[in-house]
């Protein structure tokens, strides 16, 4: 499956990942991963530090070998083509642009390379830098440029000379918060509008929940979850994924006859645990919880003591003890109607709602 | 906005008015602060200014005297042909051991900035020994190697390179020879240091956006190193201007150096007014070249401000 635009040539391509196995030393920093990604698809490979997500990255540029294992663009098999030769854009995480050349020269760079008439090159330069929203910018230098304006002209060079698959290595990281949200907005529509396949790279879920289509959730060189971020946080697959991405708390849940137990009371689920075997975990998300006052229909019901209010703007906080030192948070939107928080060290009791009453196992199975 | 606010008002009379009764205090602590660390660099200073700038400004004064009167006649000498020619040889000397020096040590610092940091340790000890040799022992160990019977000649012969033995010292070769391996570590050292500081990922944008490595490392490395390459030339080519020892040894006499020639002068003559002036020139030409290089290229980027 390929994307064709208007024109008729391909916009994007499928990359289909194999096996790919890279050790350093005894070190395993991809364990036989493989993954299908459409054509013109937005995935996120979502990992903390270490987890072999900017490995798989740098194995799809070609800047890292792997031990075994395939990597397809399309019909072609580059496993073996140098870096050079992909035709692949890419946005470093420290976004790497030549300090000795403008930001007109920096963006034209990949269009001299292939020999491309100087007069069509200044063209589409300031095309692509009037996309970013930085027409005007053109004859600056590096050095005289914002984070964000950086991020952006890293972003026109990789995909100006119009690949069809995009790699970005954690390109909004060294953003401040409001900027990196709006970025991330950007980047989303501008891939809608080019529709490349792209490949995103980051260690924010929230980031990743933004932004992609399907996220890949990878740990140890192995990945947890693969699915749409929706999916991804509303039910996840193993306690893993459950406190990776999102706030929650995991309460130790007993199974019997089928049906789990919370403290010798039967819990009413979303659906069956969908994989039954061993210790099973409850996920309990802090706005999923309700504070009860009266009814209880349709949800589970846990009492406990109130013992820290953290107030954080926009909801607030309350961390709740359960019986058997298990910790739970239950947040509560800033407005004014609803329940007023009880004060540390009174009695609580916590509502879930049977349709948000997810479990997971300690490990996922193999 | 056409209304203040009495808040508003009153904060920004309040400010006026007001003085922070510590003001002084952060005042006076930051000009003794100031102070402290001026005095630290005075010792320095002194020294400078004692052992440096008033012999300079001696020579200068030197220069033009003759006795007891004003004179230019120790610059009019220079324009003689055997100084013409000295400042020729010198010039020509200098550039050749500079360009050499880039040759040989552009891609052996591109391989040690390259390699693990622990072989790249190694490596620049190898680089740095012979510069904590002395520089006489090392020119005679040249002046062993190169003679007529030395180890280089009897090599080829063997090799059956050459049938008669090269005269590789007493002259220009020689002295060239000997000179860049003086001057080596000293062009090496600035281009590791810069090639060091060179991003990988530079590189990898290159090769990215499908530059080949030959490209990459010519559209990319090279231009990235320049502060390092200008630097090394730099300190290359002044040392050379005023080299003494290595040329004197090699050359064997038939190699002029500008220095040679100053030598010469309060040696044999006890000329000081010649020496002065030739000193003074060696100098004016030194400032000049710097002068000139940092308009072409700036000195922050020399200094390796960027």
């Amino acid at each position: 499956m390929t994307a064709v635009n208007g024109k008729g040539s391909a916009i994007s391509l499928p990359i289909s990942i194999r096996n790919v196995t890279k050790t350093y030393g005894t070190f395993t920093a991809l364990d036989n991963v493989s993954l299908e990604i459409a054509s013109g698809e937005f995935i996120t490979l979502l990992g903390p530090s270490g987890s072999g997500k900017t490995t798989l990255l740098m194995v799809l540029a070609g800047f890292i070998r792997p031990a075994s294992g395939e990597v397809r663009f399309g019909d072609r098999d580059v496993s073996l083509l140098p870096p050079h030769k992909r035709d692949v854009g890419m946005v470093f995480q420290n976004y790497a642009l030549f300090p000795h050349m403008t930001v007109a020269g920096n963006v034209g760079y990949p269009l001299r390379l292939r020999g491309v008439a100087k007069s069509e090159i200044a063209d589409r330069v300031q095309k692509v830098l009037a996309l970013v929203q930085l027409g005007e910018l053109g004859t600056r230098n590096i050095d005289q440029l914002s984070g964000g304006q950086r991020q952006r002209v890293a972003l026109a060079r990789a995909i100006v000379f119009e690949p069809r698959i995009l790699l970005m290595d954690e390109p909004l990281s060294a953003l401040d918060k409001k900027l990196r949200e709006q970025m991330q907005i950007e980047v989303r529509h501008l891939h809608q509008r080019l529709g490349m396949t792209t490949v995103y790279v980051t260690h924010d879920q929230r980031e990743a929940l933004t932004m992609s289509d399907r996220v890949a959730v990878i740990d140890k060189g192995r990945f947890h979850q693969i699915g749409s971020p929706r999916d991804v946080y509303e039910r996840p697959e193993s306690r893993f994924i459950a406190e990776f991405i999102g706030e929650s708390h995991l309460v130790a849940v007993s199974m019997r006859g089928g049906t789990a137990h919370y403290r010798d009371r039967p819990l009413q689920l979303a659906e069956p645990p969908r994989h039954p075997s061993g210790q099973q975990f409850l996920v309990m998300r802090p706005e999923k919880l309700k504070l009860l006052t009266g009814g209880e229909d349709g949800l589970n019901v846990f009492e406990g003591t109130a013992r820290e209010i953290v107030y954080q703007g926009e909801s607030t906080l309350l961390y709740v003890d359960l019986p058997d030192d298990v910790e739970v948070a239950i947040r509560q939107p800033a407005t004014s109607v609803g329940p007023a928080l009880p004060a540390p060290g009174t009695p609580v009791r916590l509502g879930l709602p049977a349709g948000d009453t997810m479990l997971v196992p300690a490990e996922r199975a193999p | 906005m056409t209304t203040t606010s009495l808040a508003d008002e009153v904060g920004r009379r309040d400010h006026a008015a007001w003085k922070a009764p510590n003001e002084a205090a952060y005042r006076r602590r930051e000009r003794s602060e100031t102070t402290v660390l001026a005095a630290l660099a005075v010792p320095g200073l002194l020294l400078i200014g004692a052992i440096a700038l008033t012999p300079i400004a001696w020579l200068f004064w030197l220069s033009f005297r003759s006795g007891s009167d004003f004179t230019f006649e120790h610059y009019e000498r220079l324009l003689h042909p055997t100084y013409t020619l000295t400042l020729q040889t010198t010039f020509e000397l200098s550039f050749l051991v500079t360009a050499i020096c880039i040759a040989l040590g552009y891609p052996l610092a591109y391989l040690i900035s390259q390699v693990r940091p622990r072989l790249a340790g190694f490596l620049l000890l190898l680089v740095l020994f012979p510069v904590w040799t002395s520089l006489l022992v090392r020119c005679y160990a040249w002046l062993v190697l190169l003679q007529r019977r030395g180890v280089v000649n009897s090599w080829l012969q063997d090799m059956g390179l050459i049938d008669a033995p090269l005269r590789l010292m007493h002259n220009f070769t020689g002295t060239t020879i000997g000179m860049v391996h003086i001057m080596l570590p000293f062009m090496v050292l600035p281009l590791y240091a810069t090639m060091r500081s060179i991003n990988r990922d530079y590189m990898r944008a290159a090769a990215n956006l499908g530059a080949s490595p030959v490209k990459a490392f010519w559209g990319v490395f090279v231009p990235l190193s320049f502060p390092g390459l200008f630097a090394g030339i730099i300190i290359v080519f002044v040392l050379c201007l005023g080299f003494y020892v290595t040329p004197a040894l090699l050359g064997g006499g038939r190699v002029m150096m500008w220095s040679m020639q100053i030598e010469r002068n309060v040696t044999y003559h006890s000329d000081w007014g010649a020496a002065s002036a030739l000193g003074v020139v060696l100098l004016a030409m030194t400032l000049a070249i710097l002068w000139g290089v940092g308009r072409l290229i700036g000195f922050d980027r020399i200094v390796g401000g960027r």
